[in-house]
């Protein structure tokens, strides 16, 4: 089944008086448990593509249904209820609560959901315990390390049990053997069963996927299956 | 409904958690409300003291009581033509009497101002006040010793005198005034009477615990002038219902008095309380507005300050906005955020302030009767309310309705 099933979609930004065509023409399927790398320079269009992908954003024209319900048309706050329930966002700059320690940060998005206070804990701490963090529940993002904050932040994309994890550029802020540890962990939560779009402009990163997007000047290049992925040796304290 | 309160909780939890990390500057944006709110509710109570003291004040001079005066009190006359007018004199007091028929009490009262001394104390300025037995009739008086002067006293001229309650505190700090000698204006007189407390210090030197009363001839005998001047009449009618008619007979009989013929003006006015009282509102209605507008001025740069700090922690967070509008927060959502954590900040530097105008309260009751009303304290807590959900809403709604994609990606 599609997860998503995106066809003929453009996306025009109005710049003053010039006209911007970020997409012009992209269709694309992504089926359940896929692990898709969306790759493309700068200007090619794959951040707007990624917006759409995670509801942040509508197209200017053609048609996205998100579990074959069309999202072209939905008002914001239906919008930001898909966002809410179908999508776990990770971003290249975490963007955790600065405040607030990694319970609180991955219970967000169980508050805007509406779940009781005593239930969204538990399952703040038990995401927390899945990334490797057990004994980090109390740290606020500034006594933490780099690869720990992207670990709180795929927590708390994987709280509500998303349809699909979206990460933009995950390992872009972190060193290379953190950054392999976060693909490990990504590995094991395609693994466990979850659908997983990564976009990044770093083909070793990319070789991690099972399939690669590659956008050019709003246009799909490529779409092609990886025959030799990547699997990372470093396993993550996931399946402990 | 239950996802409401669940959201107002939420909202406040999250706006409690932006405050508490945010301690000094939110602190400071209390301050203005705290002092908004403390000026408005003070001026109110201070205001309402005023009207207290008058109103107390004016029910000493009683509102059935009529005066017949050379002068207006309240009129368009030019005073001019008033000063021109004819004094009224005591055979004219005389004739009066006889002729009105309705009033409860006549009295003749004339005045001068005097140096009152007891042994080495003294008081200056004092309102003597000349009449005669049935003055105390046109009054509420009540006596905390003695009695009022009689008719014998007061017929014979004799040099007695009855006094009001201040100056009993002052002549006479730690015993009895009764039988006591004092000099006024250094005529020797007897005290026969201590008035106990009438009216209000807002009247001054018309108060009537500032005053002395003695009878009218021994004014004229001592103060010879006074036998040039113009007294007042005093009536009383014989019920507050009577008022009107009582003076509708007073101006006939004075007329014919005076033997005005039908053509003429009145060369005498005729005062009432009631004439105090509408000039009084006018100006206590001026002092509230000016007062009120004032201190809602600093109210008003309380809010600015609240809008502008809300702005400034808006655009701080436009990143964390655009984040949580990513995981699912909805505009209303982050509206309530906003919204709530602008009014917590003025709700708890208003009860602040709640809290500082009654101590201020207590210290104005030092000097006039007045008390904070519960009207100042829903006032108080209304206001801050509304400072804060009106200076709130503005960068509210900015936060609301930011775009997750720009919001993000806001260095």
């Amino acid at each position: 089944m599609n997860i998503i099933n995106i066809e003929h979609i453009a996306k025009i930004y109005k710049v003053g008086l010039e006209e911007v065509h970020a997409l012009r023409d992209v269709s694309l399927k992504i089926d359940k448990n896929e692990y898709v790398a969306i790759m493309g320079p700068s200007g090619s269009g794959k951040s707007t593509l990624m917006n759409m992908l995670g509801c942040l954003d509508t197209p200017t024209s053609g048609k996205y249904e998100f579990k074959g319900v069309s999202v072209s048309e939905m008002s914001d706050n239906e919008l930001a209820k898909i966002r809410n329930k179908e999508i776990g966002f990770v971003f290249q700059t975490f963007n955790l609560l600065a405040r607030s320690d990694a319970v609180h940060n991955v219970e967000l998005p169980l508050i805007y959901a509406g779940v009781p206070t005593a239930e969204r804990r538990e399952r703040a701490i038990q995401a927390l315990i899945d990334v490797g963090l057990k004994d980090r529940l109390r740290h606020k993002p500034n006594e933490l390390s780099g690869g720990q904050r992207q670990r709180v932040a795929i927590a708390r994309a994987l709280v509500t049990n998303p349809s699909i994890i979206l990460a933009d550029e995950p390992t872009g802020n972190l060193d290379s053997k953190t950054g392999e540890e976060i693909m490990g962990l990504f590995h094991e939560i395609h693994e466990k069963g979850n659908t997983i779009i990564l976009v990044t402009h770093e083909e070793y990163i990319a070789e991690h996927a099972a399939r690669i997007v590659r956008l050019k000047d709003g246009l799909i290049e490529s779409d092609e299956r990886v025959d030799k992925r990547y699997i990372p040796k470093i396993k993550s304290t996931l399946a402990q | 409904m239950r996802t409401i309160l669940f959201e107002f909780k939420e909202g406040l939890m999250i706006a409690l958690r932006a405050i508490a990390s945010n301690k000094i500057r939110a602190m400071l944006t209390m301050l203005g409300i705290f002092i908004g709110v403390t000026v408005v509710v003070t001026m109110s109570t201070a205001i309402k003291g005023i009207d207290n003291s008058f109103q107390q004040g004016i029910s000493s001079l009683g509102s059935d009581v009529l005066y017949i005066d050379k002068w207006a009190w309240f009129s368009n006359v030019e005073w001019w033509k008033m000063r021109n007018r004819k004094n009224i004199t005591m055979e004219e007091f005389e004739r009066f009497k006889n002729l009105a028929k309705l009033p409860a009490a006549v009295a003749p009262v004339t005045n001068t101002v005097q140096t009152v001394k007891y042994q080495e104390r003294r008081v200056e300025n004092v309102f003597i006040n000349g009449s005669n037995a049935d003055y105390v009739k046109t009054t509420n008086f009540t006596f905390s010793e003695g009695r009022f002067y009689s008719e014998i006293e007061s017929n014979a001229s004799r040099q007695v005198a009855v006094i009001g309650s201040e100056i009993a505190k002052k002549l006479f700090p730690n015993m009895s005034p009764l039988d006591r000698t004092i000099k006024i204006g250094g005529e020797n007189f007897r005290v026969v009477g201590v008035l106990a407390e009438q009216g209000s210090f807002i009247l001054g030197p018309w108060n009537p615990d500032n005053q002395v009363y003695v009878p009218i001839g021994t004014i004229f005998k001592n103060f010879a002038s006074n036998r040039f001047r113009s007294i007042t009449i005093n009536v009383r009618a014989a019920s507050p219902a009577l008022v009107e008619e009582t003076k509708a007979e007073a101006e006939g009989v004075m007329r014919k008095v005076r033997g005005l013929a039908y053509d003429q003006e009145n060369d005498f006015s005729i005062n009432q309380q009631e004439g105090l009282q509408e000039n009084y509102n006018s100006v206590v209605g001026v002092i509230q507005i000016a007062g009120l507008f004032i201190t809602g001025l600093s109210l008003f740069v309380g809010a600015i300050g609240i809008m502008n700090i809300m702005f400034v922690s808006v655009k701080e967070r436009t990143k964390e906005i655009g984040l949580r509008k990513a995981i699912g927060a909805k505009r209303r959502t982050i509206l309530a955020q906003f919204l709530l954590e602008s009014s917590v900040i003025c709700l708890v530097g208003g009860l602040a302030g709640l809290v500082a105008a009654v101590l201020l309260s207590m210290l104005i009751n030092q000097f006039i009767p007045t008390s904070i009303q519960i009207g100042s304290v829903i006032l108080g807590i209304g206001i801050s309310l509304l400072t804060g959900i009106i200076s709130g809403l503005a960068p509210a709604y900015t936060a609301a309705k930011m775009d997750p994609v720009e919001a993000l990606r806001y260095e």
